[in-house]
């Protein structure tokens, strides 16, 4: 897997504003942040008005992304581009999303909106619209998603890569600390994951570590080459940023990503927990 | 309101009023202002780290110049990027609210 063929830089980004077939598209929880100043031409998607079925917990089905895609005007050939805040958190989360409804050509944005804004590059307030298409959605490719029993089955069994930050996997803290910490669930983490917090994988600004880093990185913390591996976090986004670095950058063939994580681990009756910073015992 | 916050990750609008879910006799908020000599900066990225150094969270100073985070008691280091330069500063944070200034200086 070349990284060329998955990020692309901000350089990049800026001469291929008006290029004919790409799209970039702005991915955020708080959509204000869009509406404050975006990428010229960029779409816009919210990770849970859009990417969430507005009942049940799970992702809206084939028929609806598909109508949610052609509705912002992407077409299946197109180049689609992803930013977003949080160090591409929900970028990240959109390009897994895409890929497990087979979108072809997606990409990250390296850095995402941090590092454009940082280098203080162009931001617009003009309301985008692209012309409506016809999107055909694939199925939901589950190679790539994983669901809490076989989370529960990977236990002393797979790798298990807890990406939140330590004092969460310790059972410290509940949510990452921009967030209020009063939730419902039990703090701690599946036993036998080992931690690898997502923001080892990136640079301050953003971007993501080089392949040879990245590589360092989790064979140091314990990572089995020969074993399936599934990464979860809080809500799923921070772990598709490591399923990204994983499975994109690092070329791991067996990743998955469990959107489920620890709001819903942390919430199931009967299965066991760790506490501490260590992984535990199966 | 409250839904949104306790099940995203996006970073909630710094400046508005903490809450009403907030309870600060169980909360630990580190909040404050980033600043460029007296001038606020919008825009800054804040990031949280912990006893070790290690990432918590982050977030971008609202136009006021204003960061929050929800912690836990002990010590922290906020760390912030911006056009207008880096800066770093330390707390020993304990329960409720927990003020710290941040002045970044162009490198």
């Amino acid at each position: 897997m070349s990284r060329d063929s998955v990020l692309v830089s901000a350089d990049w980004a800026e001469k291929n504003l008006d290029t004919p077939g790409v799209v970039f598209v702005e991915v955020d929880e708080d959509t204000s942040a869009y509406d404050n100043g975006h990428i010229p031409g960029a779409v816009k998607l919210d990770w849970k008005k859009d990417l969430q079925d507005p009942v049940r917990r799970d992702f809206v089905n084939k028929e609806q992304f598909e109508a949610l895609l052609s509705g912002r005007g992407i077409g299946n050939d197109d180049t689609v581009i992803l930013y977003g805040g949080n160090n591409n958190w929900f970028a990240a989360y959109a390009y897994w999303y895409f890929k497990l409804y087979g979108h072809r050509d997606v990409k990250l944005l390296d850095g995402g909106r941090k590092k454009w804004e940082l280098d203080a590059r162009t931001l617009v307030k003009d309301p985008v619209s692209r012309p409506a298409t016809s999107y055909t959605a694939g199925e939901q490719d589950r190679s790539i998603r994983a669901y809490r029993d076989e989370v529960v089955a990977a236990i002393g069994t797979q790798n298990l890569v807890d990406v939140r930050s330590p004092d969460e996997y310790a059972g410290r803290l509940l949510a990452p600390a921009h967030l209020p910490q009063e939730q419902a669930q039990r703090a701690g983490h599946i036993p036998t994951a080992i931690s690898v917090p997502w923001s080892k994988a990136a640079n301050e600004d953003g971007t993501f570590k080089s392949d040879d880093e990245l590589r360092e990185l989790y064979s140091a913390a314990g990572l089995d080459d020969g074993k399936d591996t599934i990464a979860y976090c809080r809500i799923g986004e921070r772990s598709s940023h490591t399923w990204f670095a994983l499975h994109e950058l690092l070329g791991q063939a067996r990743v998955k990503n469990y959107d489920g994580s620890w709001t819903e681990y942390g919430s199931l009756v009967g299965v066991p927990v760790a506490l501490g910073d260590t992984p535990g015992e199966a | 309101m409250t839904q949104e916050y306790t099940l995203g990750c996006g970073a909630p609008d710094q400046d508005t009023a903490l809450p009403l879910s907030v309870d600060l006799e169980k909360e630990t908020v580190i909040t404050g202002v980033v600043r460029s000599g007296d001038e606020p900066v919008p825009g800054a990225y804040v990031r949280l780290l912990d006893a070790t150094g290690e990432f918590t969270a982050e977030v971008v100073t609202s136009a006021g110049g204003q960061f929050r985070f929800f912690a836990a008691p002990g010590n922290w280091t906020l760390r912030a990027l911006s056009r207008a330069g880096n800066g770093d500063a330390t707390v020993s944070a304990e329960r409720g609210l927990n003020q710290v200034a941040v002045t970044v200086t162009a490198a």
